[in-house]
């Protein structure tokens, strides 16, 4: 997962992480209720949060808890 | 000890400088383990306060007696326990005090008689830790918001695990859990949840430990007190979470963690956010978007005919310059409504787009937008007084309203 993308575009969305993606949708959202833009702006401020809300659905929707069972005690890695 | 062993193991008629023999005899004493590191029952007598600051007193019972000395560095807050005649118990190792020739214990910790060993045990190394900073407030670290990989230390068998994953599947499955099992109890346990503590955090980048065993008796427990675990804590490079035993149960373990929860799936519950509650505060975030891009549309359109307003109450009242105004006016309304259905051809695109969130739909929906008489848009509740004339400007219309409380409750 990339730490730090700039970019939002719709590629990249996918590497974003939970927490990136949904920090991401408060900010446009914050910088939308901030006023002082076109409304050009504003409306493409307003796609992007949508699609970010989309994904973070998504994220929370279909997903199967994964366990990793990790080596068993040093007594173990001692014999292995 | 050799020395001194090897001096006095030579022939009866060497001759010893007093010195010798009580340096022999204060390292005989200090260096049996049966006489260090260990707890004594008696009471108080000859209760002795200096101005040096030390604690002299005589730990007595009904048929012996012994000379103790509490140094000033290790009282800390501890001086109100020591009473002529206090029934104790206190900890510390046998000694020689040369200059006398005389046994001296050496204490440093004392507990009211009563307290059992165990917990005479367990507050003395509460005190211990705590004067080392290991439990400092300020080194407890916020947990992860929406964790990724979780990791687990706790018994392989047992109900705990099982009940860690529920709660986690339930709530944030989107985080891998990962087990890295040890034994929870008995001699080697302590030194295994150390160890496993260590691994997991060094190889497998968790967000989170949780450090969790069931209910038990206080000595089942007891290796979340031993050190090799509070350490073990300490040094977590990620935010630890101790659920050990049920909600009455305390181990040292609950003061190093960075967060204490009270059993093993109150753990699971706090290391991870309720994805439903999440799914429902992105909803609102996205209304609360919604909600401004109307506004900014609202806003445009007000702009526009403001500026005809204006136009129109700054010209000299005369009927032909009226006449040509109209006529100008008209011109500019049909701009006005020209860029007004850019605007909404942009914004239909938008809302085409996103489906069943598109903010034309939010007026529908119930919303209104709020303006003065002045046609300027209301945006904060606090501009409002009570009586204050709006209008509301719904979907399909207009209507006059008035405020009528200066603030309510919501």
């Amino acid at each position: 997962m990339s730490d730090a993308p700039d970019s939002t575009s719709d590629e990249s969305l996918d590497d974003l992480t939970f927490e990136q993606l949904y920090d991401r949708l408060e900010a446009v959202t914050a910088q939308l209720e901030g006023g002082g833009l076109s409304l050009e702006q504003s409306v493409a401020l307003f796609e992007e949060g949508m699609r970010l809300a989309q994904q973070g659905q998504q994220l929370l929707g279909d997903v199967e808890q994964r366990i990793e069972t990790l080596r068993q005690s040093f007594e173990d890695e001692a014999s292995s | 000890m050799a020395d001194a062993g090897g001096a006095m193991a030579t022939t009866a008629q060497t001759v010893y400088p007093v010195n010798a023999v009580t340096r022999y005899l204060r390292e005989l004493l200090e260096n049996n383990r049966h006489l260090a590191d260990i707890w004594v029952e008696g009471e108080i007598s000859n209760l002795s306060l200096p101005a040096s600051g030390h604690i002299y007193f005589t730990l007595k019972d009904s048929n012996s007696a012994i000379r103790c000395a509490f140094f000033r560095n290790r009282i800390k807050g501890q001086r109100d326990r020591l009473e002529q005649g206090a029934s104790v118990v206190i900890h510390g190792s046998m000694s020689v005090y040369e200059a006398r020739g005389e046994l001296s214990f050496i204490v440093d910790f004392v507990q009211p008689a009563g307290t059992g060993a165990l917990q005479a045990e367990f507050e003395r190394r509460r005190a211990q830790f705590e004067a080392e900073g290991l439990f400092a407030v300020e080194r407890k670290r916020p947990l992860p918001r929406f964790p990724r990989r979780i990791g687990v230390v706790t018994s392989a068998s047992g109900a705990v695990f099982h009940d860690i994953t529920t709660v986690l599947a339930r709530r944030w499955p989107a985080a891998t859990i990962l087990l890295q099992p040890s034994t929870v109890q008995g001699e080697t346990a302590a030194d295994e949840i150390a160890e496993a503590i260590d691994t997991i955090a060094r190889d497998h980048a968790p967000d989170v430990i949780i450090v969790a065993r069931g209910g038990g008796s206080a000595e089942d427990l007891w290796a979340f007190n031993e050190e090799p675990v509070i350490r073990a804590i300490y040094r977590s490079p990620v935010p630890v979470v101790s659920a050990v035993g049920h909600e009455t149960d305390t181990t040292l373990a609950d003061f190093v963690a960075d967060v204490r929860a009270p059993t093993p799936s109150a753990a699971a519950e706090l290391v991870a956010p309720d994805r439903a509650d999440v799914a429902r505060s992105i909803g609102a975030i996205q209304r609360r978007a919604e909600v401004q891009l109307t506004r900014a549309i609202a806003a445009s359109r007000e702009t526009l005919d403001g500026s005809v307003h204006t136009l129109i109450g700054a010209l000299p009242n005369v009927a032909e310059q009226r006449a040509r105004v109209i006529d100008r006016r008209a011109q500019i309304a049909r701009v006005a409504a020209g860029q007004l259905a850019t605007t909404r051809e942009r914004f239909a695109e938008a809302g085409a787009r996103i489906g069943a969130l598109s903010p034309l739909a939010t007026l529908g929906r119930g919303f209104a937008v709020i303006e003065r008489d002045d046609g300027s848009l209301v945006t904060s509740a606090a501009s409002l007084a009570s009586g204050d004339q709006v209008m509301l400007r719904l979907q399909d219309g207009r209507r006059a309203a008035r405020i009528e409380e200066e603030e309510s409750a919501s």
